[in-house]
């Protein structure tokens, strides 16, 4: 495409001066970045003492640490589960909120708020939430008469955490599923009332095959999220020593890294991230391509 | 008449199940609030109004040993510069990409947009290697300085709007002898103040809720940002703290956010709507170009 306005004479020197600042990010910052993560990932490095050839050394970790097996297979369980939960609940709430009943505003700040506020701030009220002796789930639990529950410890961590990661990722879901409802045209439900057609059919006739641009980019972005999981992680499971009940990839890498100064070795993770996320990405474009509906 | 009767009940469904779920939602914040002005010696109760109501609370969190004036200003300071230099970088960029042309403007907005798919561990390890070889562990200027090289997203946003503003402006502009620079100063920045709203927007939440690099580039207290700074005062309680002043800090903590959200709860919305374009816009892009 042509469009586009000419640059004269000294303004070349400008149009050079406003797009330094994103050259430098793309030089320096992304590309130069992952060429020096791809370089770190072959050494041995605590930054204390100079720099060694590890070979494939820390990629071979990848495969037999069992710390690190444990941070993948966590990686995934978690993926799993929230993705399909963070997609399903926002568009089943999207649904709900998209009958036009009054008072829709109302509930659309409140199922928002959590997306607005830090991870950090609320996960202090959830380990109130959680707590074993003195949590609220606890206390209602034997309220009904049921045995209190260890929501933090090594069986429950993982779903606990899940849970609060979809209940903090909903708003922004269901907003997105909102956008994509509304832009469906209301003459076909129209059309399909008049051909006698229930509230549940034209759910999975004409509603659900017409969100699946939205499905889609809520699932990218959900599974992008998963992989990238780290605050209600960090806040939830910490135990002793920096420890994680629930590691997961990204709780593992900044671990290695930061607390065991093994930087070669977090590299290595790093990519083997990258390549993990990538390699869904490609999945997913390929099911993109097979299943979506753009009209 | 039935299926009248039929939207009723689905109606009063819809609200039993959205009210329910509303209140998972506002529940934590709730509980926040409520512990956050009780007395430490109630700070168990089951209650969501306090049984005793008290703001010492927020006045042993303002005390000096905890020193959480500093964290806020922290917080407040960086947040604020990452947002700035965002929203300048990124307009800069944004306004080459959708109105001048040059030559590798497509390429170089392609390579852009694929920067996009780099996870922040990829670029966070190299980045904590050179500012600690430049003695900048400790500080805030590894925080905030990366936020003045542009950005893939915040680039994107803008240009998408930018596109979106009518052409004959620059041609008028132009024939009146407009320079690039006011053309971007005069026209472009005004005209995009909606897009630049709900970038700022993004961004400041963005900044103000990090946790991971704070915990990289500042991991010790009392110079920190609040996340970190919360996360640590979270480890001292349960050696037998008081959860009231925890909640007091974990409330003020998201109350700029808060107030925010209740005056700009559009922009707030814009700009995850404006993400949930992004894909389709992209494909455009990609088309045109």
């Amino acid at each position: 495409m042509d469009y586009g306005l000419k640059p004269l004479g000294r303004e070349r020197f400008w149009l050079f001066a406003l797009l330094a600042p994103t050259g430098i990010g793309l030089v320096f910052g992304a590309l130069g970045s992952v060429v020096a993560t791809v370089l770190l990932s072959f050494a041995n490095w605590d930054l204390l003492t100079p720099p060694t050839w590890a070979g494939l050394v820390n990629y071979a970790n990848l495969f037999k640490d069992p710390k690190i097996l444990l941070s993948l297979t966590n990686t995934f369980k978690f993926a799993a589960m929230y993705v399909p939960g963070v997609v399903i609940v926002s568009l089943f709430v999207a649904v709900l909120m998209n009958r036009k009943i009054r008072g829709v505003s109302l509930f659309r700040t409140a199922y928002f708020l959590p997306a607005v506020t830090s991870a950090v701030a609320t996960a202090l009220v959830w380990n109130m939430i959680y707590g074993r002796d003195t949590g609220v789930l606890n206390f209602i639990l034997e309220r009904f008469g049921l045995q209190p529950v260890c929501w933090l410890c090594s069986g429950n961590a993982m779903y606990a955490v899940v849970l609060v990661n979809i209940w903090g990722a909903i708003g922004e879901g269901m907003i997105i599923f909102l956008a994509g409802l509304t832009a469906i045209p209301r003459e076909y439900y129209e059309a399909a009332e008049m051909d006698g057609a229930n509230d549940l059919q034209q759910f999975f006739r004409i509603t659900l095959p017409l969100v699946t641009p939205s499905i889609f980019f809520q699932t990218l972005m959900a599974t992008i999220n998963a992989f990238q999981a780290y605050d209600y992680i960090y806040m939830l499971t910490r135990r002793g020593q920096g420890d994680s009940s629930v590691p997961v990839v990204v709780f593992s890498i900044y671990r290695n890294a930061w607390n065991f100064f093994n930087y070669g070795g977090a590299s290595a993770q790093a990519i083997e991230l990258t390549v993990l996320v990538a390699a869904l990405m490609v999945f997913y474009f390929w099911l993109e391509r097979r299943y979506v509906v753009y009209e | 008449m039935t299926k009248q009767r039929q939207k009723l009940v689905l109606d009063i469904i819809s609200y039993a199940v959205l009210l329910l779920g509303a209140v998972l939602m506002v529940g934590p914040f709730l509980w926040m609030v409520s512990t956050s002005f009780k007395l430490p010696g109630d700070q168990f109760t089951k209650t969501l109004i306090p049984p005793a109501f008290t703001l010492n609370n927020f006045r042993e969190l303002f005390s000096v040993d905890l020193n959480f004036p500093l964290l806020f200003w922290n917080s407040a300071y960086i947040s604020i510069l990452i947002t700035v230099g965002q929203l300048i970088t990124c307009a800069m960029a944004a306004f080459c990409f959708a109105v001048v042309k040059f030559n590798g403007r497509n390429l170089l907005f392609t390579l852009l947009l694929l920067t996009m798919l780099i996870p922040p561990q990829v670029t966070l390890i190299p980045n904590f290697i050179i500012f600690k070889y430049l003695h900048l562990v400790g500080t805030s200027v590894p925080l905030w300085l990366p936020a003045f090289w542009g950005g893939a997203f915040g680039t994107f946003l803008l240009r998408q709007y930018f596109l979106t503003i009518p052409r004959d402006l620059v041609d008028a502009a132009r024939v009146d002898g407009a320079s690039l620079l006011q053309i971007f100063w005069k026209i472009y920045m005004p005209l995009g103040k909606p897009a630049l709203a709900a970038l700022a927007i993004f961004t400041f939440q963005g900044a103000w809720n990090d946790l991971l690099h704070p915990l990289v580039y500042m991991p010790s207290v009392p110079n920190t940002m609040l996340t970190v700074g919360l996360a640590f005062f979270q480890q001292q309680m349960t050696h037998g703290g008081k959860f009231t002043v925890l909640m007091a800090g974990a409330l003020i903590s998201i109350l700029p956010l808060l107030i925010v959200f209740f005056f700009a709860q559009k922009q707030f919305i814009e700009g995850i709507s404006l993400r949930g374009l992004k894909r389709r816009q992209t494909r455009g892009a990609c088309k045109r170009s």
